[in-house]
C-alpha cells in the first residue's frame, strides 16, 4: 500500500515549502528594505511579507490537491470502464459495479468473488498503471505550482508592496470559506437523500409509501422467488418510532423537568455543584454503550417481570428500548428546561410569593408558566432526538415491522431500517438500498421541522425577558 | 362565629404544607433516579466487564519436533510447517490415555485455536528452538475461559454444558497440576478482532478511532475556529449570516445517522472514495463536529469583552491583528474546552460508521488513513450481537476502556475550564 502513503507525504511537502516560502519571503523583504534605506521604508512589517510568500505557496497547491484527490477514483474507474470490453460495457449497471470491484480487489490483491478473466486483470493492470501516473502528475503539478507561486512573489516583494492587505484580505476569504462549510453540508445532505429518494419514488409511489401498512423490504431477486413482496408502506415503522420516542418521553419529561426544577429552586450550591455534572454525565455516555445495557440487561428484566405477572412480554420490546432511551434525554430536558427556569425574572417570584404562595405553588402556578414556551421548546428538541436515535434501538428493538402500540411487543423504527437496509451487501439501485435515503428524508425532514420550531419557540421566548 | 379569611387560609394550611413537601420529594425522587440508573449501569457494566482484563492460560511443554516441523530453513516452508501437529503431540502427551479420535479432538479443543500461532511466531523469531522442548503458556478456547472464570457451572447436566464430562476432568486433572492458570490479558489490548474471544483484542478498533479522531481534530477545529472569527468578529448583520446561523443550528441537531446516509451517497458513491476507511469516517465526523465547536467557540469569543477590542483598535491594529493578537489568545481555552468535548462525542458515535461500512469484519490491525478499519464503538456494536458467552465479558471490557477515554477528556476539558476561565 505503497501509493497510499504518497498523499500525505505530499501533504507534509506542501507544508514544508510554505514554511520555506515564509523564511525566504520574510529574508527577501529585509533585503529590499536594506536596499531601500532601512527596515521602516517598508510598508508593512516583515512577517507579512513572509506569509503572503507561504499563503500563496501553500494555497492553490492545497486546492488543486484536495480536489484531485476528490476527483481522481471516479475519473479513474469511468476511464477503466470506458476501455473494457464492449460485452463487458454493455452490461446492467449493477453487474457492471460488481466488476467494477472485481477489478479493484486485483489492483489490492486480494481475492475475487468470480474467476478472473484476462480482460479484467487487463483492466487492473491498467487501473494501477493510470492509477500510478495520476499519483506522479499530482505531485510534480502540485510541487511545480507551489514553487511557482513562491518565485513569483518573491519576485514582486517590493517596500511599496502592501503585504498586510493581501494578507488580511486572504485571511478573510479562508475564514468565509470555513464558515459556508455548514451550508454546503446541509446543501449535501439535502441533495443526497433527496436524490436516491426520487428515484426510490419513481419505483414505489409516494403515496404507497406513505399509506402502506406493510413493511417488507425483502426484494424478490429472482422472479419466481415466496416470500419476498417488497412492500414499503412505511406506517408500521412510523408507529413503532412514535411509539418508542412517546415511552422514551413519558420517561424523559416527568423526571427531566423535576430535576430541573429542583437543581433550581430548592438545591443548595454544594449539592446543586456534585447532581448537575453527575446528570451531565447521563449525556456523555455513547449511545452504543446504553443499547447494549438496553439489550443485555434491561430487556431480560422486563421479561422476566412480565412473565412473573403472566404477561407475555418479547424479548425486543418496544418498552426496554423506550425506557433506556428516555433517560439518555433525561439531561437533555434538565438542562434546557434549567435554562429557561433561571431566565424566569425573580420579581415574579417575589410577586407570588407577596401573595403567601408557598414554593411549590409558586413553582407550579408562577415560574412554569413562565416558562412554558422554553420547556415547550426543549421537549421538541428531546424529542427530535428521541426520533433520531439510532445505537439504542438497533440494539435493543426489533426489525419486524409490528403495528401496533402495546409496549410489550416488539416494533421498528426508521434508523433501525435505515441500518438494516443498509449495513452488509448492498446491491446499487435496489429499492431496498433506495428505501433507506426515502426514509432518511422523512427523518431529516421530521427533525427539521421540530427543531425550527423549537429554536423559534425558544428565541421567542428568551426576547420576552430581556 | 364568623369565619374570616385568615381561618380559610389557616384550614388549608396543612394540606398546602403536605403539598409543598410532595412537590420536594417529587424533585428528590428525580434526580435520584437518574443517579440510580447512573449507577446501575456503571455496576453492571464493571461486573460484566472486569474479569476480561484476565485470561485463562494453559501451560504445555512444547517439544519442536524436527520430524514434524520438516524444512524450517526457509521462511516459505515455515508457513505451512505442521504447528498444530506440534501442540496436539504436546497435549497428548500429557493425557495419554486419550487414544480415538473424536477424544483428540475434544482434547485440543480446550487450548485455543490460534495457539499454533503463538509457537510459530515463537519459533519464528527464535529458530534454535528446534529439538528443545519450552514451557509455554498458551491462551486456553473462550469455553474453559468462562468455566475457569465461574461465567458457566459445573454442576449443571452435561447436556447443558459446553464442555462435556470428560473434558471437565481434564480440566481439573490441569487444575490440580497448576498447569492452568488466570493472567493478566495482553492478547485484549495487544490484538485485533477476531472470531475467536479468546483471541480478540481492541487494539484494532483503538487505532482506527485514533486514525479517525485524528482526521476529525486536524479538519474540524481550524475549520470550526475559522468558522466562529468570521461570524462573530467579521461578519455583518444580513440574511447571508443569518442563513449561515439557523443552518448551523440545525445542523447541531440533525440525527447522526443522516451524516452517514450523507457520507455513504457523496463521499462513498459520488467521489468513490473507499470503504471502511478512517479517513472518511474522520470526514463524515468533521462535518458532525463544526457545528459543536463553531458554536462553542462563538461563545468562548463572546466572552471576550470589547475593551479589549477597542484598546486594541485604539493603538491602530487592524481588525484582523486585534482578532488574532489580542481577542483569539484569550479565546482559545474556551475553543479548545468545546473541541475536547465535540471529540468525545464524536469518538462515541456509532451509526454514521455504520453507513460508511466501518463494520466490517477486520482482523488486522490498520496503519494509516485509508486501511480497512473499525471503530472502538461500532466494535462494541459487532462484539454485542455475538453470541459467544466468552464476547459479553469483551463488549463490558471494551466499553470500560471507552468510557475511561471519554471520562478523561471531558476532565481534562473541565481543568482547562477551570484553570484559564476568566471573569471580566
Amino acid at each position: 500500500m505503497d501509493t497510499n502513503m504518497n498523499p500525505t507525504i505530499l501533504l507534509l511537502t506542501i507544508l514544508f515549502l510554505s514554511v520555506m516560502g515564509f523564511i525566504m519571503g520574510k529574508r527577501r523583504s529585509y533585503a529590499v528594505a536594506n536596499d531601500a534605506g532601512g527596515i521602516s521604508e517598508l510598508h508593512s512589517r516583515p512577517t507579512y511579507y513572509g506569509s503572503l510568500t507561504a499563503l500563496w505557496c501553500a494555497i492553490p497547491a492545497l486546492i488543486i490537491f484536495s480536489f484531485w484527490l476528490l476527483f481522481e477514483s471516479r475519473i479513474i474507474t469511468d476511464l477503466v470502464i470506458s476501455s473494457l470490453p464492449d460485452q463487458l460495457q454493455n452490461l446492467p449497471a449493477d453487474r457492471l459495479n460488481l466488476i467494477v470491484n472485481d477489478i479493484k480487489n486485483i489492483v489490492n490483491g486480494n481475492i475475487v468473488s468470480t474467476d478472473s478473466n484476462p480482460s479484467m486483470v487487463a483492466a487492473a493492470e491498467h487501473y494501477k498503471k493510470l492509477n500510478s501516473l495520476s499519483h506522479v502528475s499530482l505531485t510534480v503539478i502540485v510541487i511545480v505550482v507551489a514553487i511557482v507561486a513562491m518565485l513569483v512573489i518573491q519576485r514582486t516583494i517590493n517596500p511599496k508592496l502592501r503585504a498586510r492587505n493581501h494578507v488580511e484580505k486572504m485571511i478573510k476569504y479562508i475564514l468565509i470559506a470555513c464558515s459556508t462549510i455548514a451550508i454546503f453540508t446541509t446543501i449535501g445532505i439535502v441533495l443526497s437523500v433527496l436524490y436516491e429518494s426520487i428515484r426510490f419514488f419513481k419505483v414505489i409511489p409516494l403515496t404507497d409509501f406513505l399509506t402502506g401498512l406493510e413493511w417488507s423490504p425483502q426484494m424478490a431477486i429472482r422472479a419466481d422467488q415466496v416470500g419476498s413482496s417488497g412492500s414499503f408502506g412505511v406506517v408500521p415503522v412510523f408507529m413503532g418510532t412514535i411509539l418508542i420516542s412517546a415511552i422514551a418521553m413519558c420517561v424523559a419529561v416527568p423526571i427531566g423537568l423535576m430535576s430541573a426544577i429542583y437543581l433550581s429552586e430548592y438545591a443548595n450550591r454544594t449539592f446543586r455543584s456534585i447532581a448537575k455534572p453527575l446528570l451531565e454525565i447521563l449525556a456523555g455516555i455513547p449511545t452504543v454503550v446504553y443499547g447494549f445495557f438496553a439489550a443485555l440487561t434491561v430487556a431480560p428484566m422486563i421479561r422476566d417481570t412480565g412473565a412473573f405477572f403472566w404477561l407475555d412480554v418479547s424479548s425486543e420490546s418496544a418498552l426496554a428500548a423506550g425506557l433506556v432511551m428516555g433517560i439518555m434525554i433525561i439531561p437533555f430536558v434538565s438542562s434546557l428546561s434549567d435554562d429557561v427556569i433561571n431566565a424566569v425574572p425573580q420579581s415574579l417570584r417575589d410577586g407570588a410569593y407577596a401573595l403567601g404562595a408557598t414554593k411549590s405553588e409558586t413553582i407550579r402556578q408562577v415560574v412554569v408558566p413562565a416558562a412554558l414556551p422554553g420547556i415547550v421548546g426543549s421537549v421538541l428538541l428531546a424529542v427530535s432526538r428521541a426520533i433520531g436515535e439510532t445505537m439504542i434501538v438497533v440494539m435493543a428493538a426489533g426489525m419486524s415491522a409490528n403495528l401496533t402500540v402495546n409496549p410489550l411487543k416488539t416494533v421498528t423504527t426508521v434508523t433501525v431500517q435505515i441500518v438494516a437496509l443498509l449495513v452488509g451487501d448492498q446491491e446499487f439501485d435496489s429499492p431496498k438500498t433506495l428505501a433507506a435515503f426515502a426514509l432518511g428524508l422523512m427523518l431529516f425532514i421530521v427533525t427539521l421541522i421540530l427543531n425550527v420550531i423549537a429554536l423559534v419557540v425558544v428565541r421567542k421566548y428568551r426576547e420576552q425577558y430581556e | 362565629m364568623i369565619e374570616t379569611n385568615i381561618d380559610i387560609v389557616k384550614k388549608g394550611l396543612g394540606k398546602r404544607y403536605r403539598a409543598e413537601k410532595r412537590f420536594r420529594i417529587y424533585g428528590v425522587c428525580a434526580i435520584a433516579a437518574s443517579l440510580i440508573f447512573l449507577a446501575f449501569l456503571f455496576i453492571s457494566i464493571g461486573t460484566n466487564g472486569y474479569t476480561a482484563f484476565q485470561q485463562t492460560f494453559i501451560r504445555l511443554s512444547i517439544y519442536f519436533d524436527p520430524e514434524i516441523l520438516g524444512d524450517t530453513t526457509h521462511r516459505e516452508s515455515l508457513a505451512s510447517a505442521n504447528f498444530p501437529a506440534i501442540v496436539k503431540q504436546s497435549l497428548l502427551k500429557m493425557f495419554p490415555e486419550v487414544q480415538s479420535r473424536g477424544e483428540k479432538k475434544q482434547l485440543t479443543s480446550l487450548i485455543s485455536s490460534g495457539a499454533s500461532y503463538y509457537i510459530r511466531d515463537m519459533f519464528v523469531e527464535d529458530p534454535n528452538l528446534i529439538g528443545n522442548t519450552v514451557q509455554v503458556w498458551i491462551p486456553a478456547d473462550d469455553d474453559v475461559d468462562m468455566l475457569i472464570k465461574g461465567h458457566t457451572e459445573r454442576g449443571v447436566e452435561e447436556a447443558e454444558r459446553r464442555l462435556n464430562n470428560k473434558q471437565l476432568g481434564w480440566i481439573e486433572k490441569l487444575e490440580r497440576d497448576g498447569n492452568i492458570e488466570k493472567r493478566f490479558n495482553t492478547i485484549f489490548f495487544t490484538a485485533g478482532d477476531s472470531r475467536e474471544p479468546e483471541l480478540a483484542g481492541i487494539w484494532g478498533a483503538a487505532s482506527g478511532s485514533f486514525f479517525t479522531m485524528i482526521v476529525t481534530l486536524l479538519l474540524s477545529f481550524p475549520i470550526g475556529v475559522a468558522a466562529a472569527i468570521y461570524l462573530e468578529e467579521f461578519a455583518k448583520k444580513n440574511r447571508w449570516t443569518d442563513i449561515i446561523e439557523v443552518n448551523i443550528n440545525n445542523l447541531a441537531a440533525v440525527p447522526s445517522i443522516v451524516f452517514g446516509l450523507l457520507g455513504l451517497a457523496v463521499f462513498l458513491n459520488f467521489f468513490g472514495m473507499p470503504r471502511s476507511a478512517p479517513l472518511v469516517g474522520g470526514l463524515v465526523m468533521t462535518l458532525m463536529t463544526l457545528p459543536v465547536i463553531i458554536i462553542a467557540s462563538r461563545a468562548a469569543l463572546k466572552s471576550v469583552p470589547p475593551s479589549i477590542r477597542e484598546a486594541a483598535l485604539g493603538v491602530g491594529a487592524s481588525q484582523m491583528q486585534m482578532v488574532f493578537h489580542h481577542v483569539l489568545p484569550l479565546a482559545l481555552p474556551g475553543m479548545l474546552t468545546g473541541a475536547i468535548i465535540g471529540m468525545a462525542r464524536a469518538l462515541g458515535e456509532t451509526a454514521p460508521l455504520l453507513m460508511i461500512g466501518m463494520v466490517a469484519f477486520i482482523v488486522d490491525v490498520p496503519s494509516g488513513f485509508t486501511d480497512p478499519a473499525t471503530a472502538l464503538p461500532v466494535q462494541i456494536f459487532l462484539w454485542a450481537d455475538s453470541p459467544e458467552r466468552g464476547f459479553l465479558e469483551k463488549t463490558s471490557a471494551a466499553i470500560m476502556v471507552l468510557l475511561t477515554f471519554l471520562i478523561a477528556m471531558n476532565a481534562l476539558a473541565v481543568i482547562l475550564r477551570k484553570k484559564f476561565e476568566k471573569r471580566w
